[in-house]
């Protein structure tokens, strides 16, 4: 079952400390890949749940992203909205080895 | 480790308060026990008006349901009072015998109502008004009764007796004093408020001493109240508002030391270091404070020392008031009755219903009293909380100035006079009553708190002015954190001033050493310190401090500006509006191959290509070849121009010229926020100069400078500074006003704001007066901007990250 398996998708270094690139072609839609402070690194729908503002182009900082559009700050582990906002954007499964980003086949897939 | 013990006698909003502030700073210090002597949850004791007079009923001004209490593992005793605390054995006891133990004690204890000493103060109907219970049982009274009379014309009394008129009664106001609302009205502003009480039918008995309050005939309840003159009029309800003490009944037995309140330290701390007390039973170097604003400074001060942090402290509160019965507009604050060495500016129009009164002391607001157009009481209580001096501003201070933006709220200024349908934010689409609901029904005291929960005020800030105003219509005081000293997030307790303080004497150079000296609490700021602490070094250390383009804002780090959808719109510079045939095809060009679905002339006299993807951005770039307009950054804009003397008959001047070569001079400067610069060549000013940040004007024997215009949200006229002669005295000047902004000015504060915060005579003085340090100024000027990169072109020096332009797509999946 391919499904189960794990798609190199894109590489540490490829993303700047604080920032994100985006990975498009996915049938889940375009995903935003975060790298924080302390080098971890998540996976969210790039699409705020506010008003579907990138979130790939806002500000890192701790473990949120403050989204470009309308200063929503979302969660990166799981793509949700600060509150008194609410609304999460869907987080997917993120697995490192070295420099390698893996993310979940069945993931990516599924719309 | 075992938690400590905390215990709160008192479940009201000064104690709950506290309770919160300490929850958010350290969740896990302590098992926290709660003591009420009512049986509610803590509920807003300053919506009791509104419930009684109907507009609201009891669940909806409840602040905290016992889910809460359960949700934060508190332990809540409702409905037991507690009779003694044991400060050896460290042990609170209740009525009912519970007994819990305790590491920190907090008392919130609150108030007690004066009770009249006369015959009969005991009789059922003769109540209070400080509850729930007595808010009920005047409720009920309503119902079968009909003569009420309230003992005591202050905001309470009053306040009752209005809710009681709503309700069907008969009222009468008994008053000690001459006038009403004594403590905060002077006599002209009282009669005016009598007079409007009156035509809603509320009687009056000023200067009356009560003498006994008499049973009725079958003896049941109050029925009658005889005044010292001999006078008896029929009383079914008697409502003694006529003060209140703080109740420091528990703390004095306890032998805590107490004297007209709970004496308290600047940490909130009584004479016994393990208890603490807040709110309406504490004195604080003399001052017993009775209004939320205060009790609400106290609480996170108080929960500063409880959670061990130990850093912050409470130095006193100046208070405002505002009476809560609709339709009725008054306000007073400070010292508003004036005295030795006050002056007082004072607007009268009986007719229209309007009176204000200004104190002034050495050129500050020290005091206001303002009856029937009270649009302005947030600003003034703002100039006078700040001691702003107002001698500049003294000849217009009684007309107010609003501090309400020009556009998006319909032309409101006034938020009572505005229905619950009239919009107040026109940015996110909010209307009065929405904000009035949200104020009431979900417990919110801040216009951070409205912010947040409604979005009201939140984006272009246009209507903060009308939301304050509603705020302190529904709670009768405006909230505001001490205003000094703001922080600049909560990441910190540093102010913008403090940072870029901080920044030019430790010479630092990383945003890291920045948190690191003033303590910041989290490891990489947030989206609203980054940016800020990003600008500060680089304008602070040009060429030594590292730019850092994660923590820019999605524009200055694509260097083109984000739309709705995600693509960029892409503005090349056309130095001073002037372009020509070739940039012109090369522009169409671009829009052609690229597909740009929209090509627009913008209003800084230059063409915007918009839809443009973001992996096209430098491939755009390229093919314009021109420079980056900068029409997406915290920085130089553009330098509008009309064509002047070269081809205008009227021209006197070689405008065009002129802003060239201004553009030419600031090309890649970074601001605090945007700079617009506006050059016109003669005084019919084409190029709108007035409403620039700087606008120079051309007249025959010269030029004329004028700074700190702004045409956006609230229009605001550029002020004159200078006459000068040669273009490279006009060069030399504005440089020097805007590196001195560049210097000085806070993230995110346009030019308007920084000169209305420092003064114009401030600017003038470093700017014309002192010779030597404006030359300075301009030298930093010219050596920060010594060698702007392009963005768009010189991608390395400019810091521009590449790899973002570059998509990454899946082959398949």
């Amino acid at each position: 079952m391919p499904n189960h398996e794990w798609k190199l998708v894109a590489r540490k270094t490829e993303i700047p400390v604080l920032g994100a690139r985006v990975v498009s072609g996915a049938h889940a839609g375009p995903i935003a890949i975060f790298r924080t402070l302390d080098d971890a690194i998540f996976a969210v729908l790039d699409h705020c749940p506010h008003k579907g503002g990138p979130l790939s182009q806002g500000i890192v900082h701790g473990q949120s992203v403050t989204c470009p559009m309308h200063a929503w700050t979302i969660g990166l582990e799981d793509g949700c909205a600060q509150a008194p906002d609410q609304g999460c954007a869907r987080s997917f499964n993120v697995k490192c080895v070295d420099d390698d980003i893996y993310l979940q086949q069945a993931q990516l897939v599924e719309s | 480790m075992k938690k400590m013990k905390l215990v709160l006698i008192g479940n009201g909003m000064a104690g709950v308060r506290t309770l919160e502030e300490l929850l958010k700073i350290a969740p896990d210090l302590y098992d926290i026990t709660v003591f009420g002597a009512e049986p509610y949850p803590n509920y807003n004791r300053i919506l009791l008006s509104p419930v009684l007079s109907g507009e609201q009923n009891v669940e909806q001004i409840i602040l905290n349901d016992l889910e809460w209490y359960a949700k934060n593992g508190i332990k809540l005793h409702l409905n037991k009072t507690v009779v003694k605390i044991d400060r050896t054995a460290r042990e609170v006891h209740a009525a009912d015998g519970t007994i819990e133990s305790y590491d920190r004690l907090l008392l919130a204890t609150g108030s007690l109502p004066f009770i009249l000493p006369v015959p009969g103060n005991d009789l059922p109907g003769v109540i209070a008004y400080r509850d729930i219970r007595d808010t009920n049982e005047m409720i009920a009274a309503a119902e079968h009764h009909t003569h009420a009379v309230v003992i005591g014309g202050g905001l309470l009394g009053l306040e009752a007796a209005n809710g009681l008129r709503v309700r069907g009664m008969q009222v009468t106001v008994v008053h000690l004093a001459s006038w009403l609302m004594d403590r905060q009205l002077d006599l002209i502003a009282a009669n005016l408020l009598q007079k409007s009480l009156e035509a809603r039918g509320i009687d009056f008995r000023l200067g009356t001493h009560t003498e006994a309050l008499l049973p009725n005939a079958d003896g049941s309840r109050v029925g009658t109240i005889r005044f010292k003159d001999g006078q008896k009029i029929p009383a079914d309800l008697v409502v003694m508002a006529a003060g209140i003490r703080p109740n420091t009944t528990l703390a004095e037995a306890a032998r805590i030391h107490c004297s007209r309140g709970i004496i308290v330290n600047d940490t909130m701390q009584t004479f016994d270091p393990l208890v603490y007390a807040v709110g309406e039973c504490v004195n604080h170097r003399g001052s017993v404070y009775g209004l939320v604003a205060p009790l609400f400074e106290q609480a996170k001060v108080c929960a500063n020392h409880l959670a061990e942090f130990g850093i912050a402290r409470y130095s006193g509160s100046v208070t405002s008031t505002k009476l809560k019965v609709t339709g009725i507009d008054l306000f007073s604050a400070g010292n508003f009755m004036g005295g030795e060495g006050c002056e007082e500016i004072t607007l009268s129009d009986p007719l229209a219903g309007v009176y204000k009164k200004l104190v002034v002391k050495d050129d500050k607001l020290v005091g206001a009293c303002i009856y029937g157009d009270t649009a302005d009481g947030t600003w003034y209580f703002k100039l006078l909380r700040e001691e702003k001096n107002i001698a500049s501003i003294r000849d217009v201070l009684i007309f107010g100035e609003s501090n309400i933006g020009d556009v998006g709220h319909e032309g409101h200024n006034k938020a009572a006079a505005m229905l619950d349908s009239d919009e107040v934010c026109g940015c996110n689409g909010v209307n009065k009553g929405a904000i009035t609901r949200a104020i009431q029904g979900q417990g919110l005291f801040t216009l951070e708190d409205v912010r947040k929960c409604t979005k009201a005020s939140a984006s272009c800030g246009s209507c903060t002015g009308l939301v304050e105003q509603i705020l302190m219509n529904c709670l009768g005081t405006s909230y505001s954190e001490t205003p000094k000293k703001k922080a600049i997030c909560a990441c910190t307790d540093a102010s913008h001033e403090d940072i870029r303080i901080a920044i030019r004497e430790n010479k630092y150079l990383t945003q890291a050493a920045v948190r690191a000296g003033l303590n910041w609490r989290t490891p990489s700021g947030c989206a609203s310190c980054r940016p800020a602490l990003n600008y500060y070094l680089i304008s602070t250390w040009p060429h030594e401090a590292q730019d850092d383009p994660q923590s820019r804002f999605i524009n200055e780090r694509a260097h083109a500006n984000i739309q709705k959808d995600g693509t960029y719109s892409v503005i090349p510079r056309m130095w001073g509006g002037l372009t020509n045939v070739s940039e012109l095809r090369r522009i169409a060009d671009v829009a052609e191959k690229y597909n740009v679905p929209t090509v627009k002339v913008t209003g800084g006299q230059r063409i915007d290509l918009l839809g443009i993807k973001k992996e096209d951005l430098p491939a755009v770039w390229q093919d314009l070849g021109m420079p980056s307009g900068h029409a997406y950054g915290k920085s130089i804009r553009t330098v509008k121009t009309c064509v002047g003397a070269e081809h205008c008959r009227f021209g006197t001047q070689l405008s065009m010229n002129m802003g060239v070569e201004l553009e030419h001079m600031l090309f890649g400067m970074y601001a605090p926020h945007k700079v617009k610069l506006a050059v016109s060549g003669c005084p019919r000013n084409c190029a709108e100069a007035g409403i620039k940040d700087v606008g120079v004007i051309g007249v025959d024997s010269g030029w004329e400078i004028y700074i700190a215009g702004n045409g956006g949200i609230k229009t605001e006229v550029a002020e004159f500074l200078c006459k000068l002669k040669t273009d490279d005295e006009v060069k030399e000047y504005s440089g020097a006003f805007i590196q001195l902004y560049r210097e000085e000015g806070w993230y995110l504060e346009r030019t308007v704001h920084y000169v209305q915060r420092v003064g114009m005579d401030y600017v003038k003085q470093r700017v014309l007066v002192d010779h030597a340090g404006r030359h300075a100024l301009y030298e930093r000027l010219l050596y920060a901007l010594k060698d702007a990169p392009d963005p768009w072109k010189d991608f390395e020096r400019a810091g521009v990250d590449l790899k973002q332009f570059e998509a990454i797509t899946l082959a398949t999946t």
